[in-house]
C-alpha cells in the first residue's frame, strides 16, 4: 500500500488486523510526511524514536490477536498535554525547557491502547486564540489555500497544529482540547471532524489548565467513525480528576447505524446572525434538509440567551485562567527571567511573567484579575456565572421538549488569512467562537462535521450539539449528516 | 465603567505582570474594548438566578486524609529554574 499516512483510523486498524500493513510501516509513512511538511509548522516537537519503539511494540501486540482499536495507529498530541520526558510547553515561552515527569491521563490511555505518538502539535499559547497566531513556535499554517492564491491561511485555533496535521495527512488523527471551540472551529476550517465530549467525560489530569470549568479534551479525525473510535479510548473516569464522571463509556463505534428516523433536530433561530455569509446560511439549510431526508424531524427552537454566551465566556474563562496561570512564577518549572542586581521576589514574578507570557495571554490574565478583584467580583464574575446558568437552562428546556440534537453552523466564516486579523480589536477575533462557546458554558457534547466548500474552495463545517452524556447518539446523527454531505475534498499539496 | 492608566497599572500589579509605563495607555484601551463588550451582560435579568458553580450538579468526592504520594523530591525539582540542596531557590524574600 502506498500513502499509508492518508488512511483514517478505522481503515488502518482493519488493515493492521488483516495483516496487510504493519504499524512500523504506517508510522514511517507519517514520519516521512511530517518531515516534508515543516512549512505547515504543525509538529513542533517530533518524537520519531518514541514512535518507532511504540510501533514495534504494537506490531507484537497485534500478532497476539488481542489488540484494542487504537493499537498501532500513529497520532499527534497537542502540546497542551503533558507527555513524560517530552517537551510540553502549551506553546508558551514560560514553559520553555519543561519536560514533565508524568503523562496526562488521556495520552496515557491512548498509549496503553497501543496508539503511537508521533510528536507534539502546535497550538495557540495556553489554548488562548482562534487562529494559532499566539504560539511561541510561530503560526501553524493550514494546508488549504484559496484557489491559486498562495496567501497562508489559518488552520484555526487553538488546536491549529492538530487540525493542520490531520487535514494534511501527517498523522491519522490527533488530540485536541476545547474550552470555547478550540476543537470544533479548527476542524471546520480544515475540513476534518472534531468532537468535544460532555464536560467530565475525559480526564483533565495532566492537561495544562486554561479554564477548568470549560476545558475538555477530544479527538480530531478524518471522519466520524474515527472520532467514535478515538473518543472511546480517551474517555473514562479518573480518580485524579475530581470532575471526571464515573459513567461507563459505551462502544461509540457500535452506535453508528446511520439510522436517525424520528429524531428531532432543533434549529435555533438565535444562531442566524446579522452579517452571516449567505454561503453559511445556505449550508445550514442544506444540512437540515439532509437530516430531514434521512428521516429526522426538523424543529424550529429558541435558545434566548445565546447572544450573551460570548460576553459571559470572556468573563469566566479569563477569570479561571488568571487563577490557573498564577502557578507560572519562575520557581517550580519553566523559564525564569534574568534578574538585575537587587531584584527581589516580586520583580522575579513580574519580569518572568512579562517575558514568558505572550500578549494575548497577558491580556486575558489581567482581564481575569480585574473581574475577580474586590469591588468588581459581583458586577462581572457573579453576573457572568448567573448568565451561564440561564444559557444552560435554555438547552435543558429544549431537550426537555424532546429535541435530540441541535444543528448550527460551526463557524461564522471560512478560514481567514494569517495576519488578516492583526489590526482588528480582540473582540473581533473572539467572534470566531460565537457558535461554539455556548456548548462549553452548558457542558454539552458538540461535534463539527465538514459539510461543503465555499466559493473560494475552503471547507465549511456544521455543528451538532447533543444531550449530556449522549455522545453515542450525537456521533450517530453526525454519521448520518456526514454520509449525506459526502464531503471528500482534500487540500492540494503545495508544501 | 472605564479603566484609566492608573487602574491598568493596578491590575498589572495584581497579576504580577510587569508593564512599562509607555504601554499603559494601549493596555487601558484594550481593557475598555473588552469590558465594553462584556457590559452587554447588564441587559440580562438575573434576579433570583443562582450563579453556576459546575455544569454537572455533583458533590466533589472525598477520600481519607492520608498520604497517597510522595518521596519524589528529585522529580519535583527536576524542572525548577534554580534548585539547590533539595529546595527551590528564589531571590532573598526577607531583608
Amino acid at each position: 500500500m502506498s500513502d499509508l499516512n492518508k488512511l483514517g483510523l478505522a481503515d488502518a486498524r482493519d488493515a493492521l488486523r488483516a495483516g496487510d500493513v504493519t504499524s512500523v510501516e504506517l508510522t514511517e509513512s507519517c514520519l516521512k510526511a511530517i518531515d516534508e511538511a515543516d512549512a505547515l509548522n504543525a509538529f513542533v516537537h517530533k518524537t520519531p524514536e518514541i514512535a518507532l519503539e511504540r510501533a514495534k511494540a504494537a506490531d507484537e501486540r497485534i500478532k497476539t490477536g488481542d489488540a484494542p482499536s487504537m493499537c498501532g495507529l500513529p497520532i499527534g498530541i497537542k502540546d497542551l498535554f503533558c507527555t513524560k520526558g517530552v517537551p510540553s510547553q502549551a506553546a508558551s515561552k514560560i514553559l520553555e525547557g519543561f519536560k514533565p515527569e508524568y503523562e496526562s491521563t488521556v495520552s496515557q490511555q491512548l498509549a496503553d491502547a497501543g496508539a503511537v505518538m508521533l510528536g507534539k502539535l502546535n497550538m495557540d499559547e495556553f489554548a488562548m486564540g482562534s487562529s494559532n497566531e499566539t504560539s511561541v513556535y510561530g503560526n501553524a499554517v493550514s494546508p488549504w489555500r484559496r484557489g491559486n492564491d498562495d496567501a497562508q491561511l489559518t488552520p484555526g485555533g487553538s488546536s491549529g497544529g492538530s487540525a493542520s496535521a490531520v487535514a494534511a495527512d501527517l498523522c491519522l488523527a490527533a488530540t485536541g482540547t476545547d474550552t470555547g471551540g478550540s476543537i470544533r472551529q479548527p476542524a471546520a476550517f480544515t475540513g476534518i471532524t472534531g468532537i468535544k465530549p460532555t464536560y467530565g467525560r475525559c480526564s483533565r489530569w495532566g492537561i495544562v489548565a486554561f479554564a477548568s470549568s470549560l476545558d475538555q479534551a477530544g479527538p480530531m479525525t478524518k471522519n466520524v467513525r474515527d472520532a467514535a473510535i478515538m473518543l472511546e479510548t480517551m474517555c473514562g473516569h479518573d480518580p485524579k480528576d475530581s470532575t471526571s464522571t464515573e459513567l461507563a463509556v459505551p462502544n461509540f463505534e457500535a452506535m453508528l447505524t446511520g439510522d436517525i428516523k424520528g429524531k428531532k433536530i432543533g434549529i435555533p433561530k438565535e444562531y442566524r446572525m446579522d452579517g452571516m455569509p449567505a454561503e453559511i446560511e445556505k449550508l445550514w439549510a442544506e444540512g437540515a434538509e439532509m437530516l430531514k431526508a434521512a428521516g429526522a424531524e426538523i424543529v424550529d427552537i429558541s435558545l434566548p440567551h445565546t447572544k450573551y454566551a460570548l460576553p459571559a465566556y470572556y468573563v469566566i474563562a479569563p477569570a479561571e485562567a488568571s487563577s490557573n496561570l498564577a502557578r507560572y512564577d519562575g520557581v517550580r518549572y519553566g523559564r525564569r527571567a534574568q534578574l538585575a542586581q537587587g531584584d527581589g521576589i516580586t520583580e522575579m514574578y513580574e519580569k518572568t511573567r512579562a517575558e514568558g507570557f505572550g500578549h494575548e495571554v497577558q491580556r486575558r490574565v489581567m482581564i481575569g484579575t480585574y473581574v475577580l478583584s474586590a469591588g468588581f467580583y459581583d458586577a462581572y464574575y457573579n453576573r457572568a456565572r448567573k448568565v451561564r446558568t440561564l444559557i444552560k437552562k435554555d438547552f435543558e428546556d429544549v431537550f426537555a421538549a424532546g429535541i435530540d440534537a441541535i444543528l448550527t453552523p460551526a463557524t461564522p466564516s471560512a478560514s481567514f488569512g494569517l495576519g488578516e486579523m492583526t489590526e482588528a480589536d480582540p473582540v473581533q477575533m473572539y467572534l470566531n467562537d460565537v457558535f461554539t462557546v455556548t456548548v462549553n458554558l452548558a457542558g454539552l457534547p458538540g461535534i463539527s462535521v465538514p459539510a461543503g466548500l465555499d466559493q473560494q474552495g475552503l471547507p465549511l463545517g456544521l455543528q451538532l450539539i447533543g444531550r449530556p452524556w449522549e455522545e453515542g447518539d450525537l456521533l450517530n446523527t453526525a454519521y448520518a449528516l456526514e454520509s449525506a454531505a459526502g464531503f471528500v475534498a482534500k487540500p492540494g499539496k503545495w508544501w | 465603567m472605564s479603566i484609566d492608566q492608573s487602574n491598568a497599572a493596578k491590575v498589572a500589579k495584581l497579576a504580577r505582570i510587569k508593564v512599562e509605563d509607555d504601554a499603559l495607555p494601549a493596555l487601558a484601551s484594550e481593557f475598555n474594548t473588552i469590558l465594553g463588550f462584556i457590559e452587554q451582560l447588564n441587559e440580562v435579568d438575573v434576579e433570583g438566578v443562582e450563579p453556576m458553580v459546575s455544569v454537572e450538579p455533583m458533590r466533589l468526592k472525598r477520600r481519607e486524609d492520608v498520604v497517597t504520594d510522595g518521596n519524589q523530591q528529585d522529580k519535583v525539582l527536576a524542572n525548577a529554574p534554580d534548585a539547590r540542596e533539595g529546595f527551590f531557590a528564589v531571590p532573598k524574600v526577607v531583608e
